[in-house]
């Protein structure tokens, strides 16, 4: 926090006659540990430190980043963020006096039980190469991987107008992946905390279950190898958790971002089958679905107490009972469209500008114990862990596969099933909601590669959500 | 910090080694503009300016590598880079040998710098570009400035790459997802190549304004503009070509590799390195082939191999990743301009997005149509059709399904910014197939 101090000062001191400003300080520190195949892959310390500066004069707004945080350096990202300014004056898309500002004083800290320095790398390494023995099970696992990847994110945001927020964000991130291969089938399971990024240290470790997932996954991979490829036609779908991140990303995050909404990212992510007509009266989903907004929630990848513009973030809801409330738009957007909105406008690190962004997007728990949902169902298919993911730039048209299938057959599970795949349209997909698993079945997990912005943005965001059933969904297995 | 500020922090860091160290740094940096655009006005522009110092410490048999940022200033830099190479010599005891360290133990050097002064302001650009583009909705982003390359090694390797570039990425839209799209990326500004691209672009809206048709998901005979094919080869690259993924039986292409399945044999795809657009060497001190064939002929040739790859299955190092970053489809012998009368009946695609496999085991890929596609009737494009999900094999789609491959191709700059600008390319024909299936 030192250096923020420092360069928050800095910036203070040498700060020109402007209407406003604000200077963004992040330090970041990561590591990663690997260990494929027994072998520990090079370690790696990564240290990042830079600042943006973003300002308004008269109607025009203007940023520059920067890795030189010297009184020089500082200088001249002023001197850049004004040129911008007037091109924005002379050419800007909305006045400049729509950017948001902020006075409250604000700091969050991730809770680390047991912090990452806790434990040294030796052990760390040592336990994955336990973990990744244990994947290897049989000849036919031809490769193995197990890691934890470190990330701790200081940031201090200042402005000339008093305001201040603090935030130190820890993420502590196992996995564990087995690939096996016979007779021109590969299959590639993943386990161990793998689709469970969170916040915390590494009493997360244990919480993801990490090495006693090892076994399970390199058997699931064989196990995939000799199962039938999922069948073709229209069944009932039961998504579990970690099937649901995605499908709630997708097909409910994304569209719901004002700034999608607004045209900006029509060129790039795309635009959006939400239109601000919408927004109270629409049904989303059927009486089941009840989506957040909710950075309050312990441990989920983005919880926070502001956003990257000073926001304070409060949970809200953006679908209630089906129904659509509002969008995932930032101060700015709201400003721009009239709509309200979210403390969502995030960025993903110090040299590129907040955007609208997810945070952490949930899908609340309902009623249903699994056993319940899988009773429920006649002729269906289970399936669980992304693989593949894929929508239309208006995000309706989706196709996701998964790692891993089962039959359901008169209300029970039975066999497992490969290559598991289906595509819907997100108006309708949602709708056909059946079935929400209750508290004890929701899992916090999250998706660490959200691509979005010019120039590109990837960042990380929070999802949880029960195992959901939906009805008569078009499925599918693989082959040519 | 240049080039030689770069090396001199170099040497300064290597004047510090003990006993058997060796030290590579390799730097990445860029002083970058952005200008976001939306409805053909300003929506968000800044600069960037980064300098990023990756360091790889080696002693015996063991290695550990880092990153951090520089500030510009020589004396703070050299601070920061050695705090980071302390921390690596302190952490070196602490992590086993590693059987597949592998780096370049000839001293080697080199010094590429590209288009440096071609480029207009960045504000000029965009002024431009604006008045041109009139009423046009247009939306997209400007970015351009240096991009930075450096790699130098206790051993005495000196490598420099410097381009300084422009990459205009936008599209126009009528309504809802009508619209066109359009690149102009490169060296040297030309008014008269954007003025030319703006008119393309009004031409492909005059078509947009039509009424949308709607087709019901089937197969569909289809020519896919370079654009297109530039998505497919951007899913092969996917761990299609590395040695590593072979090896691991991941490799989308593995029926291909194992000779159960071919490509038409006009498909040849080429790594060129040798194009010159990234930097000629490897973080490990490795120098790029020209080009590496990847399938030649529609057989598996070779693979790229990085340094670890090729110490762990024996193999001689010819990318810094396995993944191409100057890849090439062969031309065939369909003149562009006959593209439409060859289609006859069927899709014209302008662009595909947002692509993912739908079973890597067949080289199955499922996508969607975007931009600039059309309904095309006796060889005249009649409607824009509504956005269409497909859902296919590369073994039909560039294998038995494949007509012909247009006699020009298109020099593609990739647009892409995570982690900094791109300087990707693709070099690219269009591509007719007699159906594409098409799911949703």
């Amino acid at each position: 926090m030192q250096l923020l101090e420092q360069t928050a000062k800095r910036t203070r001191d040498l700060a020109p006659a402007l209407d406003y400003w604000t200077v963004r300080v992040v330090a970041e520190e990561s590591e990663i540990l690997h260990v494929r195949q027994g072998v520990v892959e090079p370690t790696r310390l990564q240290i990042s430190r830079g600042g943006m500066i973003s300002l308004v004069r008269g109607s025009g707004m203007g940023y520059a980043a920067t890795s030189d945080l010297s009184a020089g350096g500082l200088r001249t990202a002023f001197a850049e963020a004004l040129r911008w300014a007037e091109l924005h004056a002379r050419l800007g898309l909305f006045d400049a006096g729509l950017f948001p500002r902020f006075d409250a004083r604000s700091e969050y800290r991730t809770p680390t039980p047991e912090p990452w320095d806790a434990r040294s790398t030796e052990d760390k390494l040592g336990l994955l190469r336990d973990a990744c023995t244990a994947l290897v099970i049989d000849p036919r696992i031809l490769d193995s991987s197990a890691w934890l990847e470190y990330r701790r994110l200081s940031q201090l945001l200042v402005n000339g107008d008093g305001g201040r927020s603090e935030q130190v964000l820890e993420y502590v991130n196992p996995g564990l992946a087995a690939v096996a291969h016979e007779a021109g089938q590969t299959q590639r399971r993943t386990g161990g905390g793998a689709d469970h990024p969170g916040q915390g240290g590494l009493e997360r470790i244990a919480q993801v279950g990490f090495l006693d997932a090892a076994p399970r996954v390199g058997e699931e991979a064989l196990a995939l190898l000799a199962a039938p490829e999922c069948p073709t036609g229209t069944r009932d779908l039961l998504l579990m958790p970690g099937q649901m991140a995605l499908q709630i990303h997708e097909s409910i995050g994304h569209p719901l971002e004002l700034d999608r909404i607004l045209g900006d990212e029509r060129n790039y992510a795309g635009t959006s089958f939400v239109t601000p007509d919408m927004f109270g009266t629409y049904r989303y989903g059927s009486e089941l679905l009840n989506v957040t907004f909710d950075p309050s929630l312990p441990g989920e990848l983005a919880s926070s107490a502001t956003d990257d513009e000073g926001t304070p973030a409060e949970r809200a809801y953006l679908i209630r009972d089906g129904i659509l409330e509002r969008p995932l738009g930032g101060r700015l957007s709201q400003a721009r469209s009239g709509l309200p909105g979210v403390a969502n406008a995030r960025a993903s690190g110090w040299d590129r500008p907040p955007i609208d962004r997810m945070g952490n997007i949930n899908l609340e728990p309902g009623n249903d114990t699994l056993d319940d949902l899988v009773g429920q169902v006649e002729r269906g298919v289970l399936m669980d862990t992304n693989r593949s993911w894929s929508i239309d730039d208006s995000r309706n048209k989706f196709q996701f596969g998964c790692e891993l299938g089962r039959l359901i057959e008169n209300g029970e599970l039975k066999g497992l099933v490969r290559n598991p795949g289906y595509r819907g349209i997100s108006a309708n997909f949602w709708r056909s909601l059946a079935g929400v698993g209750d508290r004890q079945e929701f899992e916090v997990m999250g998706v660490r590669n959200c691509g979005k912005g010019e120039p590109n943005q990837g960042v990380f965001v929070g999802h949880a959500a029960p195992p959901c059933l939906f009805l008569e969904v078009s499925v599918f297995g693989g082959g040519q | 910090m240049m080039r030689d500020a770069f090396f001199d922090l170099a040497d300064r860091l290597g004047d510090g080694l003990r006993g058997d160290e060796v030290l590579f740094c390799n730097l990445d940096g860029e002083d970058s503009d952005f200008v976001r655009l939306n409805r053909n006005r300003v929506r968000q522009a800044g600069s960037l300016h980064r300098r990023s110092l990756d360091l790889s410490l080696i002693s015996a048999g063991r290695q550990v590598e880092g990153g951090c940022e520089l500030s510009g200033s020589p004396e703070q830099d050299l601070t920061l880079a050695r705090n980071l190479l302390e921390r690596l010599r302190e952490r070196l005891p602490h992590v086993p040998e590693d059987p597949y360290l592998s780096y370049s133990t000839t001293p080697a050097s080199s010094e590429r710098v590209l288009g440096v002064g071609g480029l207009p302001d960045a504000e000029e650009a965009v002024s431009e570009l604006i008045a041109g583009a009139g009423d046009l909705d247009l939306v997209g982003i400007w970015a351009s400035g240096d991009i930075l390359s450096g790699l130098a090694s206790s051993i005495g390797h000196r490598h420099w790459h410097r381009s300084t570039s422009f990459n205009l990425d936008f599209s126009c839209f009528l309504e809802s997802d009508k619209a066109i799209k359009a690149g102009y990326g490169g060296l040297e500004w030309d008014s008269a190549r954007l003025a030319e691209k703006l008119e393309g672009v009004r031409r492909g809206l005059a078509l947009m304004a039509r009424p949308v048709r709607s087709i019901p998901p089937g197969r569909y005979r289809t020519y896919l503009a370079p654009e297109a094919v530039q998505e497919l080869m951007d899913m092969l690259a996917w761990g299609g070509f590395g040695l590593k993924s072979h090896r691991t039986a991941q490799t989308p292409l593995l029926r291909l590799v194992e000779g159960e399945c071919s490509l038409d044999p006009r498909v040849s795809i080429r790594e060129e390195p040798g194009r010159g657009l990234v930097p000629g060497f490897t973080t490990e001190g490795f120098g790029k082939p020209e080009r590496v064939d990847l399938i030649a002929g529609g057989r598996y040739s070779e693979c790229l191999v990085d340094s670890r790859s090729g110490k762990e299955y024996g193999a001689p190092v010819n990318a810094d990743s396995e993944y191409p970053e100057s890849i090439a489809l062969d031309a065939g012998e369909m003149p562009r301009a006959e593209v439409l009368d060859r289609l006859g009946t069927g899709l014209y695609i302008g662009n595909l997005w947002y692509l993912n496999y739908s079973d890597r085991n067949d080289c199955r890929i499922t996508g969607m149509t975007r931009f600039g596609t059309f309904w095309v009737e006796k060889g005249e494009p009649v409607a824009p059709v509504r956005v269409m999900r497909f859902d296919d094999s590369i073994y039909h789609l560039l294998g038995d399904r494949l007509e012909a491959l247009t006699e020009e191709r298109e020099l593609l700059l990739s647009a892409e910014t995570y982690g900094g600008r791109s300087t990707a390319s693709s070099l690219l024909p269009g591509i007719l197939v007699g159906g594409i299936d098409l799911a949703l």
